[in-house]
C-alpha cells in the first residue's frame, strides 16, 4: 500500500500546462527520487502535494496521500496534514527561516499548532528535534536567530521544522543544491538517517542525478512535465536504455574534448606572492574589536598564460575572496600580486586599466549579473570602456556580433533585452562580454553550478574551446570536482584560507594527499561509484 | 544592541547641534538687521536700538550662539517680541493641543492603514484589494480640508455630535477637549492612512513571496496566522519609517486643518508670528520640531532594532 499516490496529475497555470498526466508513488520507508531539469515540473509535482500551488494553478487527476484525496480537501484538511503528517525542506536554507524569530520559536511553531502543546512542553520537543539534527543545546540554544547560523546549520533547523512531528512523508526540494559537497553529504545522512528511524516516505527532488542516485530506491525521470521514465534506480541507471535518461547521464559525466597544448611557456601570467587577507572582525564593545578573521592566509601560486587552473574548495575556504584580490577588486592586507609581471598591488584605478583590459570574470548566476533593462548590445560591450581608445558605434557593434558568434549566439541577438534568454544562453552571454576585450585571464565563478546538466556540458565545452582558439587562462572557482575535472590542467585546493595541496587535475582528484581534498573527493557524489554502489548491494 | 544604541544616541546628538547651529545662522544670514526686520520701516533708531540689546545682538556672534543654545537646554526660548510673553509659554499653550491631536492622529491612522493593508496583501489583485486600494488612491487625493469640511457637515452640523470647531481647553474636561480634537483628529489621520495602508500593502506582498512564508505554509499554519506571524512583522520597517515622517508632519502641519476647526495649534502659532515677524517665536518653534524629528528619528530607529534582530548586532 502506497503512503502517496499521485495518478494522472495535470496542472495547468493560467491555462500554461506545467505538468502532464504524472504517476508516481512512494511507500512507507521509501526514498522516491524525482529528477529533471528546470522548469520541467519537479518543484509543482511537489506543491501540489502540499496544496501550495500559485494562485492561477488548476490541478487535475488525482493525489491520494494515507487514503485521503488531497486535490479535493479542504484548506483546513490540508493544515492539519501539512507540517504533521507531511514535512517539506527547501532548496534555499538562506531565505528559508524568518528572520525575525529565534530557531526555537520556529521549531515549537508547528508542534504547538498540531499538538495544542503548552510553550514549554513545545519547546522540550524542539531542543530534542536540533539536537537529533546536529545543532546541539551548547552552541545552538533556541534563542539563535538564524543569521547567527551558517547556511548547512539553518538547512539543519528547516530539517528540523519538518521532521519535529515525525511526518509520514517528507518532501525534499533540492535540499542539498546550495550548499557546498561536504555539507551536502552530511544533510543526506541526516535525511537517510531520518527515513529509517521513523519509516517516513521521503520524495527527494534534484537536479543531480548523482545525487538520487545515492539516495533513492526508486526513481522517476520528468521532462517537460511529463514522465519519461521510472522505475528501480539501480536497473534504470545501469541500463540506461531511455534516450533521455542517457542524454542525462551522459550530460552529467560530460568531459569536453580537449587537445594536449603547450602551457607554461614564457613569464607566468598571474604570480601570486604571500597574499594575505584579513577583515576587521565584529567589535566585542564600543572600543575594541575581535581578532581580524584572517580570510586569505599566506597565499602563493602563478599561472601560466593559457593555463586552465581550479581554486577548489569548501564554501566559506576564501576562494572568492583569492579571486577578488587576483581581479584586483579587493586589495591584499600583505603580499603581492603580479599580472603579466605589473605589480597589481597599490596601484589607482587609472593605473591599473591596461590591465583591467586582460582580464574579465563570469559569475555564478546567469540571472543576477545582468542589468534586466539594458540591451544585449549594451551588456556585452560594457568591458570596451576599459579599451584605450573607445570604438565608434559601428565598430562596436561588429565587436559584439563577433563575439555572439565565438559563444554560439547570433548577432542578431544584441538587440534583446536579458529576460529574452534561457539560463544557458546568459551564461553565454556572460562569457561573450567576458572575452570582447580579448583578456589573457578569465576569472569564472562557479559559472556552471546554476545550470541544467546538459546546458552545463554544452557551457563547459565552449569553455575549453574558447581556451584552445584564443589562448585564454582560466581560474575556475568551484566546488563542483567534476567541473574540476572537465575543463582544468591543475587543481588547487584551498582549506580556511591557505593553499593545502596543488598539482596535475587528475593526480589530485586520484589520489589527493591532503585532509581536506579527501573530505572534498569523498563527498563528492559521483554517478559512476553510485551506481556502482547501487548494484553492488542488490546482488 | 548597546552599540547600536549609542551609535543613534550619538548620531542624533549631533544632528541636533548641527540644527540648531543651521536654524541661528539663518538669522545671522538674512540681509540687513533682525530687529530692523522685526519692527518695520517706520522703526525709529531707539526703538532699534532698543531690540537689538533685547535680542541681544550687540554681543558676538559665538557668544550669542553659545547663549541662545544655553537657553535652549533650560527651556528658555526667549520672549515673544509680539506678545511680550516667554515664548516657552505660548509652545506650551499650543503643544497641548497639537500634540494630543498629532498622536490621536497618528494612532488612527495605523489602527485603519495595518489592517486594511493586511486585507489587500492577502487578497492580491481580487475584488477587495482593488476596492481597498481604489479607497486609498481616493484618500491620497482629496486634500485633508475637504475631509473636514465634510465631516464637519456630517457630524457637527447635521448629527450634532461633535462641536464644529474650537477648543474648549483641558480645564474644561478631559472629554470635552478630545471630542472637539476628534473631528480634526480623523481628517488628518484619513490621508496619512490611506498612504501607510499603500505602504503596508507592498511591503506585506513583497514579504509574501519570501521563501519562509512557504516554510510557514508548510508548517500547516493557516495563512491568516502566516500574515500576522510571519508576514506583518517582517513588513514593519518600511511602515515605521513612513509613520515617524507622519509624525513629524502632523505635529507641525496642520495648518490648514487648525484654521479649519479654529484650533489653537503649533502651526497657527507660526503662522501669526511669521505674518507678525516675530523672528524670536518662529526661530524657537522651529527648533523644536525640528528636535521632535529628531527624537521621533531615533525612537524609528530603535524600533528597528525591535523588529529586526539582525540590526541588534552581537548582544
Amino acid at each position: 500500500m502506497s503512503l502517496l499516490e499521485i495518478d494522472k496529475l495535470s496542472l495547468t497555470i493560467g491555462g500554461t500546462p506545467i505538468l502532464r498526466d504524472i504517476e508516481l508513488s512512494v511507500a512507507p520507508g521509501e526514498v522516491m527520487g524525482l529528477v529533471g531539469e528546470s522548469g520541467s515540473g519537479k518543484s509543482m509535482t511537489a506543491l501540489a502535494v502540499m496544496q501550495l500551488l500559485p494562485w492561477a494553478a488548476h490541478a487535475s487527476g488525482r493525489v491520494t496521500f494515507d487514503g485521503i484525496d488531497i486535490l479535493a480537501a479542504s484548506e483546513d484538511q490540508m493544515c492539519a496534514l501539512r507540517g504533521d503528517d507531511i514535512g517539506m525542506v527547501f532548496q534555499e536554507p538562506m531565505t528559508a527561516l524568518n528572520p525575525v524569530k529565534t530557531i526555537g520559536e520556529q521549531v515549537a511553531e508547528g508542534i504547538r499548532w498540531h499538538t495544542r502543546a503548552s510553550r514549554g512542553d513545545a519547546e522540550e520537543r524542539a531542543r530534542k528535534m536540533l539536537d537529533r539534527v546536529g545543532l546541539p543545546a551548547a552552541q545552538f540554544p533556541l534563542s539563535r536567530y538564524p543569521h547567527e547560523l551558517s547556511g548547512g546549520q539553518r538547512q539543519r533547523v528547516v530539517i528540523a521544522i519538518a521532521c519535529a512531528l515525525k511526518p509520514k512523508l517528507l518532501i525534499a526540494d533540492e535540499p542539498t543544491t546550495a550548499l557546498d559537497v561536504v555539507l551536502q553529504a552530511q544533510i543526506l545522512d541526516l535525511l537517510r538517517d531520518l527515513v529509517a528511524e521513523n519509516r517516513m516516505g521521503l520524495l527527494l527532488i534534484s537536479h543531480d542525478l548523482a545525487v538520487v542516485t545515492e539516495m533513492a530506491d526508486r526513481i522517476t525521470i520528468l521532462r517537460h512535465g511529463e514522465v519519461m521514465e521510472a522505475g528501480d534506480t539501480a536497473r534504470i541507471l545501469s541500463g540506461q536504455l531511455h534516450p533521455y535518461t542517457r542524454q542525462l547521464a551522459q550530460a552529467s559525466m560530460h568531459v569536453p574534448a580537449r587537445a594536449r597544448h603547450s602551457v607554461g611557456q614564457g613569464k607566468p601570467l598571474v604570480e601570486v606572492e604571500s597574499v594575505t587577507r584579513d577583515y576587521p572582525a565584529r567589535r566585542i564593545s564600543l572600543l575594541k574589536r575581535g581578532a581580524p578573521i584572517r580570510a586569505v592566509d599566506d597565499v602563493s601560486f602563478s599561472m601560466a598564460p593559457g593555463q586552465s587552473v581550479a581554486l577548489v574548495g569548501r564554501s566559506g575556504c576564501g576562494k572568492s575572496t583569492l579571486a577578488r584580490m587576483v581581479l584586483a577588486l579587493d586589495r591584499p592586507t600583505s603580499g603581492t600580486i603580479r599580472f603579466r609581471g605589473d605589480t597589481l598591488t597599490g596601484k589607482s584605478e587609472a593605473e591599473l586599466r591596461p590591465a583591467r583590459r586582460d582580464m574579465q570574470v563570469v559569475f555564478q548566476d546567469p540571472y543576477g549579473s545582468f542589468d534586466p533593462r539594458q540591451k544585449v548590445e549594451r551588456l556585452v560591450a560594457e568591458p570596451l570602456h576599459v579599451l584605450e581608445k573607445k570604438p565608434a558605434p559601428a565598430a562596436r557593434r561588429e565587436m559584439v556580433a563577433h563575439a555572439l558568434h565565438e559563444v554560439g549566439l547570433s548577432p542578431g541577438d544584441m538587440d534583446k533585452y536579458p529576460h529574452e534568454f534561457s539560463g544557458g544562453q546568459r551564461q553565454r552571454l556572460s562569457i561573450a562580454r567576458a572575452i570582447i576585450t580579448r583578456p589573457k585571464l578569465v576569472v569564472a565563478d562557479e559559472p556552471v553550478s546554476a545550470l541544467d546538466v546538459s546546458i552545463r556540458a554544452q557551457i563547459l565545452d565552449l569553455f575549453a574551446e574558447l581556451n584552445q582558439k584564443l589562448g585564454i587562462a582560466y581560474l575556475f572557482i568551484t566546488h563542483d570536482l567534476t567541473v574540476a575535472r572537465a575543463i582544468t590542467d591543475e587543481v588547487m585546493v584551498m582549506h580556511d584560507g591557505k593553499i593545502v595541496e596543488r598539482g596535475r587535475t587528475s593526480e589530485v582528484l586520484d589520489h589527493p594527499q591532503s585532509e581536506a581534498a579527501k573530505a572534498l573527493i569523498t563527498a563528492a557524489p559521483d554517478l559512476h561509484r553510485a551506481i556502482a554502489k547501487r548494484l553492488h548491494e542488490q546482488g | 544592541m548597546t552599540a547600536y544604541l549609542l551609535k543613534r544616541l550619538v548620531i542624533a546628538v549631533v544632528t541636533l547641534v548641527l540644527a540648531s547651529m543651521v536654524v541661528f545662522a539663518v538669522l545671522e544670514i538674512i540681509p540687513g538687521d533682525p530687529a530692523r526686520l522685526m519692527l518695520g520701516l517706520n522703526a525709529s533708531a531707539d526703538q532699534i536700538e532698543l531690540l537689538r540689546n533685547q535680542m541681544g545682538l550687540n554681543a558676538p556672534v559665538m557668544l550669542r550662539y553659545l547663549h541662545w543654545a544655553g537657553g535652549l537646554l533650560s527651556l528658555d526660548f526667549g520672549r515673544s517680541y509680539t506678545y511680550s510673553v516667554p515664548v516657552i509659554d505660548l509652545v506650551r499653550e499650543r503643544l497641548v493641543v497639537s500634540l494630543p491631536l498629532a498622536l490621536m492622529a497618528l494612532a488612527l491612522s495605523t489602527v485603519i492603514a495595518i489592517p486594511v493593508g493586511l486585507f489587500s496583501a492577502s487578497r492580491r489583485g481580487r475584488a477587495g484589494d482593488t476596492i481597498a486600494m481604489g479607497a486609498a488612491q481616493l484618500g491620497v487625493a482629496v486634500p485633508n480640508f475637504w475631509f473636514a469640511l465634510m465631516l464637519i457637515y456630517l457630524f457637527a452640523v447635521w448629527l450634532r455630535l461633535v462641536p464644529g470647531g474650537g477648543f474648549p481647553g483641558w480645564s474644561a474636561g478631559v472629554w470635552p477637549a478630545l471630542k472637539s480634537l476628534l473631528l480634526p483628529a480623523v481628517a488628518l489621520a484619513l490621508p496619512q492612512a490611506a498612504i501607510l495602508a499603500r505602504v503596508t500593502r507592498s511591503a506585506l506582498i513583497e514579504v509574501l513571496n519570501e521563501d519562509y512564508i512557504r516554510t510557514a505554509r508548510a508548517k500547516g499554519l493557516p495563512y491568516r496566522l502566516v500574515l500576522w506571524r510571519h508576514a506583518l512583522r517582517n513588513a514593519m520597517i518600511p511602515v515605521v519609517t513612513i509613520l515617524g515622517l507622519q509624525f513629524a508632519f502632523l505635529l507641525a502641519g496642520t495648518i490648514i486643518i487648525e484654521n479649519v476647526f479654529y484650533l489653537p495649534g503649533l502651526g497657527r502659532l507660526v503662522f501669526q508670528a511669521i505674518n507678525q515677524r516675530d523672528l524670536i517665536v518662529v526661530e524657537s518653534v522651529v527648533m523644536l520640531l525640528v528636535a521632535a524629528v529628531i527624537v521621533v528619528n531615533f525612537v524609528v530607529d530603535l524600533s528597528y532594532a525591535v523588529v529586526d534582530p539582525r540590526l541588534r548586532g552581537r548582544q
